[in-house]
């Protein structure tokens, strides 16, 4: 990867690992059997994730899910370039990494859930996660307006000199948004230790990138503020770290931002509330393919080092379906949070007016308790 | 006449507003080839083709700029905000530029766009896809502020708006989207802009309204009258900027009390406006303290969305609160 890279033409190839034929067969740099076994597991337990949440939402039990089918080589290959002090300004696909960095399912699970034990206290739609621990930075819905927190939280890690990177995610759609533009400018101006992710899955919606911006590639975007930028395979994972890796080295040597198009495809619809065949017909089958699907390209690498069979298949995704099906079914017997703590976290002391609001309706739901949705209990 | 949804009543005022100008052109995110994710864009880009009905980039404050500059230069756009949640990055936009433009140009430029924008809860759309803004564009002169709760009166007074020379946030509550539904007049029909709809009338108490609060006051007002013998007056305001004041005023003359229901944060919520003037012209009349029923003053939340939005088990308890008072 070269570091000039902001001066790709326009034609700029996509930085690949995986499919260079020199590398099949052979151990990548820096990469060890037991990383890339551990790298796949994670992409197979992203989807299982996902296919648990589908078939909860189809079934009612959660309003509402986003998956990352087809874009997990994305969240697994920063994920494994990622350090403990390291934070992530994701937005709603990009909860592959907390898996990735350890977060039980449950805590994901309770968040799709709304219940009592959600980190966001039921507060947010499913998909805005949050964990404090991991330093997972929980998100609005707003598109683009956590761009430049990150690059605020970069700018506060280096004067800190806390050797901490920031990586921020967005979208293709995302990138049209004005908060990009102001990332981009603080980061081209401060040069904090800030890694900005565009991830192009093609599609904002409905909208592909050709009509979303006029360049022909997004990492052009790096060019204008100073900011060098790469444009990377996001199907394959080793491509990933690697940019990762030289991204995060030199923000943590005090050589500024880098900015990494991933270029990837959203297999599935933007959300439950989709339907893309109304847009781009069934264009996507052709993108769980053996040569696209990140997941069967990594399979396949591995077979190449002689690290893969058939038991081996079975017993990862047995785990990880086992994984996900417990963690959710705990999940989904939690009650939902108290009525009271609507009235929490608004401001750190309740104010008088507030505290008089939460009153009256205490007051209220003991007269009046709400048994049946929906029906006047009068 | 024809039965419609509210959505399908947008639709169709659209559709008959874009045939009858060819200066209505129509646009925002996903608003083209999808139809707009809640479809109320359907038919558009192929009735009207892309120059007229298309899908922008995702930038509000490129859409309502854009839509600015067009107005200026004679178009009458009429963009969508996806969710009103976001037109918050376009606010600039619309509170410093679009609101100004004939003021601050003494009158040689006008800004006649329409931007239409789904609002409100009880979709669990949770803190983003739930916000009721009508206050923060009530306080910005300049502005009209619409909201329709009829699919007749989401045709007629869209139909208007788009008329009109003076820029208009039109704000659909989405909660209603498709669960009403009512008899829509055909082709070009137009609602004005201005005067609020008596929805029933009432001798005891009014209570005034808006949006997807109309009917859970009904439906209060129903069970206020078989439980308890009082008779509400409930009067939809329609349009909140500018206000039918002589319809509140002699509605509260006549009943001498008032309750104001609304979705948005109660503090500082439109429902303050209504109370002030009721308070301006109308106290001699009171015989009661006005209430004021809103949501919370909290952010809006996901799972106790139905705590959150008032219900008709809240008005109606309000009701009785209003008239308990000698
Ligand atoms: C400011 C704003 N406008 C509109 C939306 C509605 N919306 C949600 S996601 C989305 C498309 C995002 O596409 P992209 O940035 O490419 O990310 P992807 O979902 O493809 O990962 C839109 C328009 C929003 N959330 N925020």
């Amino acid at each position: 990867m070269s570091s000039k890279s902001a001066d790709i033409p326009n034609s700029a190839p996509l930085l690949r690992a995986m499919t260079d034929s020199t590398k099949a067969g052979q151990l990548p740099d820096g990469l060890t059997a037991q990383d890339l076994k551990q790298m796949y597991e994670g992409m197979v337990l992203i989807r299982a994730y996902d296919e648990r949440q589908k078939k909860l939402q189809r079934s009612g039990r959660i309003g509402f899910c986003v998956t990352s089918t087809g874009e997990e080589a994305t969240q697994v290959g920063i994920g494994h370039a990622l350090q403990d002090q390291d934070w992530i300004f994701g937005y709603y696909r990009q909860y592959g990494m907390m898996l990735y960095k350890g977060a039980p399912i449950t805590e994901l699970a309770d968040h799709l859930f709304g219940n009592r034990d959600d980190y966001a206290k039921g507060r947010q739609m499913p998909a805005h996660y949050t964990n404090r621990r991991l330093n997972f930075v929980s998100s609005s819905s707003v598109i683009g307006t956590h761009l430049i927190h990150a690059a605020g939280a970069a700018m506060a890690a280096k004067y800190k000199k806390d050797n901490a990177v920031i990586t921020t995610f967005i979208g293709d759609g995302g990138t049209s948004a004005n908060d990009f533009h102001s990332c981009m400018t603080f980061a081209g101006v401060y040069k904090p230790p800030l890694v900005i992710y565009i991830v192009n899955n093609q599609y904002a919606i409905s909208q592909p990138v050709s009509k979303q911006c006029g360049a022909e590639t997004l990492h052009l975007k790096g060019v204008g503020y100073g900011v060098p930028a790469v444009r990377v395979d996001g199907n394959d994972v080793i491509a990933v770290y690697n940019a990762s890796r030289e991204a995060f080295a030199k923000a943590r040597a005090g050589e500024g931002p880098t900015l990494i198009e991933l270029f990837t495809y959203r297999v599935g619809p933007h959300s439950s509330s989709d339907d893309p065949t109304r847009y781009r017909g069934n264009e996507s089958d052709q993108w769980l393919s053996e040569d696209k699907d990140p997941i069967a390209r990594t399979r396949n690498y591995l077979k190449s080092l002689g690290l893969w069979d058939e038991a081996y298949e079975a017993k990862i995704w047995k785990d990880a379906q086992n994984q996900v099906n417990e963690g959710t079914s705990g999940s989904e017997k939690k009650p939902e949070p108290d009525w009271n703590s609507l009235f929490e976290d608004v401001y750190a002391e309740l104010p008088p007016a507030l505290a008089r609001q939460r009153d009256e309706l205490i007051e209220q739901e003991s007269e009046f308790p709400r048994q049946q949705e929906g029906e006047f209990p009068l | 006449m024809a039965q419609m949804t509210l959505l399908q009543a947008i639709n169709d005022a659209l559709k008959t507003e874009m045939r009858r100008d060819n200066r209505v052109v129509v646009f925002g995110e996903d608003v083209g080839v999808n139809e707009g994710v809640f479809r109320a864009t359907e038919g558009l880009t192929k009735e009207f083709g892309e120059e007229r009905a298309f899908s922008t980039p995702l930038t509000e404050t490129g859409i309502v700029g854009a839509a600015i500059g067009m107005a200026v230069y004679g178009l009458k756009p009429v963009p969508e905000i996806q969710f009103a949640d976001y037109i918050y990055p376009a606010f600039d936009q619309v509170v410093s530029e679009l609101a100004k433009f004939r003021y601050r140009s003494g009158g040689e430029y006008s800004c006649p766009v329409v931007i239409r924008t789904p609002y409100g809860g009880g979709i669990r759309g949770g803190l983003y896809h739930s916000q009721s803004p009508e206050a923060y564009f009530t306080h910005t002169p300049g502005l009209k502020v619409v909201i329709p709760s009829t699919p007749e009166d989401a045709k007629g007074l869209l139909a208007s708006a788009i008329r009109g020379e003076d820029p208009v946030i039109f704000l659909e509550p989405k909660k209603i989207y498709r669960s009403v539904k009512g008899e829509v007049p055909e082709g070009e029909f137009t609602v004005p802009i201005g005067p609020a709809r008596v929805v029933q009338e009432g001798s005891d108490l009014s209570i005034f309204c808006y949006g997807a609060m109309v009917e859970p006051c009904r439906l209060a007002a129903e069970k206020a009258l078989e439980k308890e013998g009082i008779r509400c007056e409930i009067i939809d305001l329609r349009t909140l900027y500018p206000v039918d004041e002589e319809a509140i005023l002699a509605s509260v003359r006549k009943t001498g009390r008032a309750l104001i229901v609304y979705e948005a944060p109660k503090t500082s919520g439109y429902g303050a406006e209504i109370a002030a003037l009721i308070a301006e012209r109308a106290v001699e009349y009171l015989e009661a303290p006005i209430k004021r029923i809103g949501g919370f003053d909290t952010p809006f939340p996901y799972t106790l969305e139905k705590i959150y939005v008032p219900d008709a088990i809240r008005i109606f308890l309000g009701i009785k609160d209003v008239m308990a008072f000698e």
